[in-house]
């Protein structure tokens, strides 16, 4: 393993059985590596595995199949006894903050509880310090400890998500679409609070999106995904100024551009419907819905391979 | 003088509540154009839905239109009775909504449900109004659309649903469809399609249409008319591209600010610092006041009237003088 890899992800697929025959196949064979101090994001539309990604990378979900390996450590399968100090390290906010957040506890409760199960702090009264730290550390005040989740914004509610994922100093977090649930102006808020706790901290994020506009500000890499397979996989600048996956193209192209001035004449639509990770098509699993698909396309299935200085998975730049 | 399909003409709606009125829309004003697609835009809680359901009179109690017009070619709409209101939807106006799920019936077959539209709206037999949808589906980019005339709700893609939405939407050829946010919950490449989609619908049938969207992409991409609202008002009003290369309100611009950041290489992502106020509690004065880096003593004082700076760009700000 290289020094600088923090997660090792290798031939790591997630399915849910749906009944004795069928499954989902959410995650299929897919192997990356997450740098230390590094933003990788994972984009892609709903439904392609992001999530189920993110949580089997940090043992929410068990997978399937493959391995995850934290520092030198082989996680994946570990018992829990020996888990429990890797979990610490790794943790996840979500995109609804509502949603993930106990309305009856107070904001102090919210934040103290990860420090009480790991009985960080010595006295009741050390741990509402730290909690108070915590706290200005997301750009909230000591004021806010005794209110309850329902009393904040959208924003604020996802400070204290942040708050409640570094209170014990990991140095992992999923950050899965935690602006999606946001509107614009306060999603620059979090975006800027996240990229400024990861450099203070020298966090490293795997950072989740299904909107391609908001992770160019934050990522050092991107990595996009379709039907549970990775497509490219890059330096954020490469994939955005020279995408090469048919898919991610659509993706970027897709985006509306707040400048009437370059609106399109005529887009650049995908065909088709989204196929199903129930009964994923052979071969290259886009191949249904790409413009450039051959008969190799339909029944081989392409490999990530490095072209153009990123990694990429399509028979288009097949040698 | 340009032929107008809808016009409003301050339009205030509150919400009655136990803690007091809360003025969701307040003295709202707008023309929608024949064949023209405006856009309404804001970030949430600012009084887009409820503009849209004012006109459509589908506000939930303890709603209430306050005073105002709201007239559809020459029919003004408040006047009617709920009977004669009901004619109204579906046959002049139209609305779909963000989430299709939430107004399909999920125990139906889709093409049943629009085919009761159909036979609602028009002595047709019910072969007739069979062949209709099916003929609208295609006209909507449903591929199969005899085989989707016998799905669930449940059984197609959101994509799909909002285009079965569309569909009902569309099928008695409304002067006008009021879309709220709906793209908002696709994905970039199925909100592409039904951007485009309702791009056509406009340009073949001259369907009027309301583009509700907290997006400036989205409303940049299609409207010929943008209205920004803060706070329950409009803050400001131009023809797109007007709005788009001018922008004069503090609120405006930061919004814009701060979605042009997301794509420049820069430390630090710009803000509109703040929250949105709340609507029971507004201040006397400009409700942006409170996060405007422009404010002056007579913002705190009265709320600025809106006020036309060139032709046909309105802004509702005391820092913004008269440029013509
Ligand atoms: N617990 C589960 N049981 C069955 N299917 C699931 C479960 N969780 C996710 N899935 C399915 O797995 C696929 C990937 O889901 P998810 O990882 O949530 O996608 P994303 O986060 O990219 O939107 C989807 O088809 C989803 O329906
Ligand atoms: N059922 C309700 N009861 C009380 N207030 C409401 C209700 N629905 C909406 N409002 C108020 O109306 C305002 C405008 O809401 P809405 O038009 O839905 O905003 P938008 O669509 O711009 O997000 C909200 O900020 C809220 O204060
Ligand atoms: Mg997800
Ligand atoms: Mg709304």
């Amino acid at each position: 393993m290289q020094d600088n890899t923090l997660i090792k992800v290798q031939d790591l697929s997630v399915e849910f059985p749906l009944s004795s025959k069928k499954k989902v196949h959410a995650v299929s064979d897919v192997s990356l590596e997450v740098k230390e101090h590094e933003v990788l994001a994972l984009v892609g539309e709903s439904g392609c595995g992001k999530s189920t990604l993110g949580k089997a990378m940090i043992q929410l979900i068990k997978p399937t199949a493959g391995e995850v390996s934290f520092k030198d450590a082989v996680i994946t399968n570990m018992p829990a006894k020996a888990f429990r100090d890797y979990r610490r390290q790794m943790q996840i906010v979500f995109q609804d903050p509502y949603a993930s957040l106990d309305p009856r506890m107070s904001v102090r409760d919210i934040i103290a509880e990860p420090l009480e199960t790991y009985n960080v702090c010595a006295t009741p009264k050390e741990t509402t310090e730290r909690v108070v730290e915590l706290l200005e550390a997301v750009g909230l005040s000591a004021d806010h400890l005794y209110r309850y989740a329902h009393q904040f914004s959208g924003g604020q509610r996802q400070r204290i998500g942040i708050a409640r994922a570094i209170a014990l100093n990991p140095s992992f977090i999923v950050c899965d679409e935690p602006v999606s649930a946001l509107d614009v102006s306060v999603q620059n808020q979090i975006l800027n609070l996240l990229k400024d706790l990861q450099e203070r901290f020298g966090l490293t994020y795997l950072f989740i999106s299904h909107d391609l506009s908001v992770v160019r500000f934050i990522a050092n890499r991107v990595c996009v995904m379709f039907l549970g397979k990775l497509c490219e996989l890059g330096d954020t600048e490469t994939i955005y100024t020279n995408p090469l996956h048919p898919y991610t193209r659509f993706l970027l192209d897709a985006i509306p551009k707040a400048d009437p001035h370059r609106r399109r004449k005529e887009r650049m639509l995908l065909s088709g419907e989204l196929p199903s990770p129930v009964d994923p098509p052979s071969g290259c699993r886009f191949h249904t819905r790409c413009p450039y698909a051959t008969e190799k396309c339909r029944t081989q299935e392409p490999e990530m391979k490095p072209v153009e200085g990123r990694m990429v998975a399509c028979h288009l730049y097949a040698e | 003088m340009e032929k107008m399909t809808l016009q409003v003409n301050d339009l205030c709606t509150s919400f009655f509540t136990d803690k007091g009125e809360i003025k969701a829309v307040n003295h709202v004003s707008f023309d929608v154009p024949k064949r023209s697609i405006i856009g309404i835009v804001g970030e949430s809680g600012c009084g887009k839905s409820m503009t849209a359901r004012s006109v459509m009179r589908l506000l939930k109690y303890p709603g209430k239109i306050v005073s105002g017009s709201i007239a559809i070619e020459d029919k003004e709409l408040t006047a009617l009775t709920e009977a004669e209101m009901s004619n109204v939807r579906g046959e002049e106006i139209s609305m779909i909504f963000q989430e299709p799920m939430t107004s399909l019936n999920p125990v139906m077959k889709v093409g049943k449900q629009v085919q009761e539209v159909v036979l609602l709206h028009r002595k047709v037999t019910k072969q007739e109004a069979k062949k209709e949808v099916i003929r609208i589906f295609e006209k909507v980019g449903i591929s199969e659309p005899e085989k989707r005339y016998e799905c669930y709700p449940h059984e197609l893609s959101g994509g799909l649903r909002q285009r079965v939405m569309i569909a009902m939407a569309m099928i008695c050829r409304p002067k006008l469809l009021i879309a709220d946010e709906p793209t908002t919950a696709l994905d970039v490449t199925v909100e592409a399609q039904i951007l485009e989609l309702m791009k056509n619908l406009r340009d073949e049938i001259g369907t009027s249409i309301i583009l509700i969207s907290h997006n400036l992409g989205v409303v940049a991409e299609l409207c010929d008319y943008v209205h920004v609202m803060y706070a329950g008002r409009i803050v400001e009003q131009a023809e797109t591209f007007e709005l788009f290369d001018n922008p004069k309100h503090p609120y405006t611009i930061g919004l814009m600010n701060a979605v042009d950041s997301l794509e420049k290489k820069q430390g630090v992502l710009d803000t509109i610092p703040g929250t949105v106020p709340n609507l029971l509690d507004l201040p006397e004065g400009c409700s942006f006041e409170p996060r405007c880096g422009k404010r002056c003593e007579k913002c705190v004082e009265c709320v600025p009237e809106l006020h036309e700076i060139a032709p046909g760009h309105l802004v509702r700000c005391h820092a913004c003088g008269q440029e013509v």
